[in-house]
């Protein structure tokens, strides 16, 4: 099948996807006068019946992809309020058998966050450090667990290098000690199979706008045997069996349970798709010298590929590669102006995480925009390279390190 | 990050035609050039000017110049933005240009003014090298 290419080409799906067509058209029948509007609350007329029907079904449709009973998850708007309604909520209501937690440092804000303000309330957060390839290690959790742990926070899949944790032996762990394990799924949905009948976990928070869905709706598993309780963080109306008020967003909830079924229908086929084109792009860029992949390449998703381009500045790349869109972890590229804080927990140094893109592939992407991006890909690097003093030098045969550089 | 059209108009001109740009380097060891390198690699930009001159009266003139740098689209805008405001001019001259005029020929965003600042730093390098060897 032949596409035709149109620019700019989106290879940042691991910072959200666009909502499959089919998902729009199911959001747009829940909210018209002619369509399902109704406030799934209302107890009283047949809008607030039909509305809530297809609020059940788009929990069924949750459930059903990560295997948990529907009755366990908790709509929120969002993989961020999940993440901060799972740590406060456990911090919060078993606060009086411990206040110590632990996460780890490649985690999202959306984690990293939470647990900084809990520090502010008088808890204690031991924050892991990855291994080289970017995973937490059975040893770094044992070594981390004390008398008054209550809750293990780790990611599944890691949003900037794609790297996969071991949940089922870090959950083994946890209840083998008797504390509270959260997961943050927001990159795993549809990338790999879950299973949360048998996964030792707790609490796992999904986002559905990374998995073709709408933005502003997530969820959070709280499991049910054994039984997790959380203390609610939002109040007014005691939805969702009392842990997150408010009314719920019928059109969101449908958009994120129909992405999630599609997600479970069509996740062999995106994943076979996208590991073609991963396998594809990678024997590409490879060829390129002094490229460098951050995290565990034979321990990652395949949507999702981080590469350091050494000698070449991660900004400066980006505006080469004007028709790509990508994310990086350029310093120059955030706020703060500091570089990826996932990638110095790497021990990677700060030139190279200075120096590394994030491409991410989906279920849109085609073999063209592949093709394309490595083109330009191949140009630009060229291109800044011969700008570059660093390569010069690196040609030279200068070791960098040895450089007294005049920083300022 | 919000950009004014120049600065991605001279990036853009520099990456895709980098001789005419004046990308390139002299040979350090000539006694008429003159080799400053600023920056550093884990602060995110590394900028190499250097000066070619030629003696005129009691002074010398820079008559080429070649550059190098690794950084953000700024810090390679404004590194090719100082080549036009040196060739021609005294060392004297050259020592006087400041950060603000290359910011604001740029219209450079306030976040990026280290950039105007570090290739000012490469000038005053650069015609330090050049005198010392004289």
């Amino acid at each position: 099948m032949s596409t035709k290419l149109t620019l700019p080409i989106y290879m940042d799906y691991a910072s959200t996807t666009p909502v499959d067509p089919r998902v729009a058209k199911k959001i747009s029948d829940h909210l018209t006068l002619d369509g399902n509007f109704g406030n799934p609350a209302s107890r009283s007329h047949k809008f607030g019946w039909k509305a809530e029907e297809s609020v059940e079904e788009a929990r069924s449709h949750v459930a059903n992809l990560v295997g948990c009973d529907p009755r366990e998850i908790v709509w929120t708007s969002g993989a961020t309020e999940a993440d901060n309604l799972a740590i406060k909520g456990i911090a919060k209501f078993y606060q009086s058998k411990g206040k110590h937690i632990i996460t780890s440092k490649i985690e999202h804000k959306a984690v990293l966050d939470p647990c900084r303000q809990l520090e502010r309330d008088g808890f204690e957060v031991t924050y892991l450090e990855p291994n080289e390839g970017g995973l937490i290690t059975d040893e770094a959790i044992l070594n981390a667990i004390r008398e008054d742990t209550i809750l293990i926070s780790i990611m599944h899949i890691n949003n900037e290098l794609g790297t996969i944790n071991d949940l089922e032996s870090i959950g083994k762990i946890a209840r083998e000690k008797g504390i509270f394990f959260h997961v943050d799924a927001a990159q795993s949905t549809g990338k790999v199979p879950i299973d949360l009948t048998t996964l030792p976990v707790d609490l796992m928070s999904f986002s559905a706008h990374k998995t073709y869905g709408p933005k502003g709706v997530g969820a959070l598993f709280v499991r049910r045997k054994p039984r997790v309780r959380i203390e609610a963080q939002i109040h007014g109306g005691g939805h969702e069996r009392g842990m997150r008020s408010g009314t719920l967003a019928t059109h969101q909830i449908v958009g994120m349970g129909e992405a999630f079924r599609i997600a479970k229908e069509e996740m062999d086929k995106d994943i076979k798709k996208v590991q073609s084109l991963h396998n594809k792009f990678y024997d590409s860029v490879s060829k390129i010298e002094e490229i460098y992949v951050n995290g565990d390449m034979n321990n990652k998703v395949s949507n999702i590929l981080n590469i350091s381009f050494a000698y070449v500045e991660g900004e400066s790349l980006i505006m080469a590669l004007k028709d790509i869109a990508v994310s990086s972890g350029s310093a120059c590229t955030s706020a703060s102006l500091e570089p990826s804080y996932v990638l110095r927990a790497l021990g990677r140094k700060d030139e190279l995480a200075s120096s590394s893109i994030r491409f991410s592939f989906g279920r849109f992407t085609t073999e063209e925009d592949v093709d394309y991006t490595l083109s330009l890909i191949n140009h630009a690097v060229d291109r800044l390279r011969e700008l570059s003093p660093l390569w010069e030098m690196y040609l030279d045969g200068i070791d960098l390190d040895t450089v007294e550089w005049q920083t300022h | 990050m919000a950009y004014s059209r120049k600065v991605i108009d001279k990036f853009e001109k520099t990456l895709n035609e980098p001789e005419k740009f004046n990308v390139g380097r002299f040979d350090p060891k000539e006694a008429n050039v003159g080799t400053g390198m600023v920056g550093a690699p884990a602060c995110g930009d590394v900028m190499k000017l250097q000066i070619k001159c030629e003696s005129k009266g009691n002074t010398h003139v820079i008559k080429d110049v070649k550059f190098k740098t690794y950084g953000c689209g700024s810090a390679i805008a404004s590194s090719s933005e100082i080549v036009d405001m040196l060739i021609g001019k005294t060392l004297e001259e050259a020592r006087e240009i400041k950060n603000v005029e290359i910011a604001e020929a740029l219209e450079l965003p306030p976040i990026k003014i280290h950039c105007s600042v570090l290739a000012e730093d490469s000038i005053r390098q650069a015609i330090d090298d050049f005198e010392q060897k004289q």
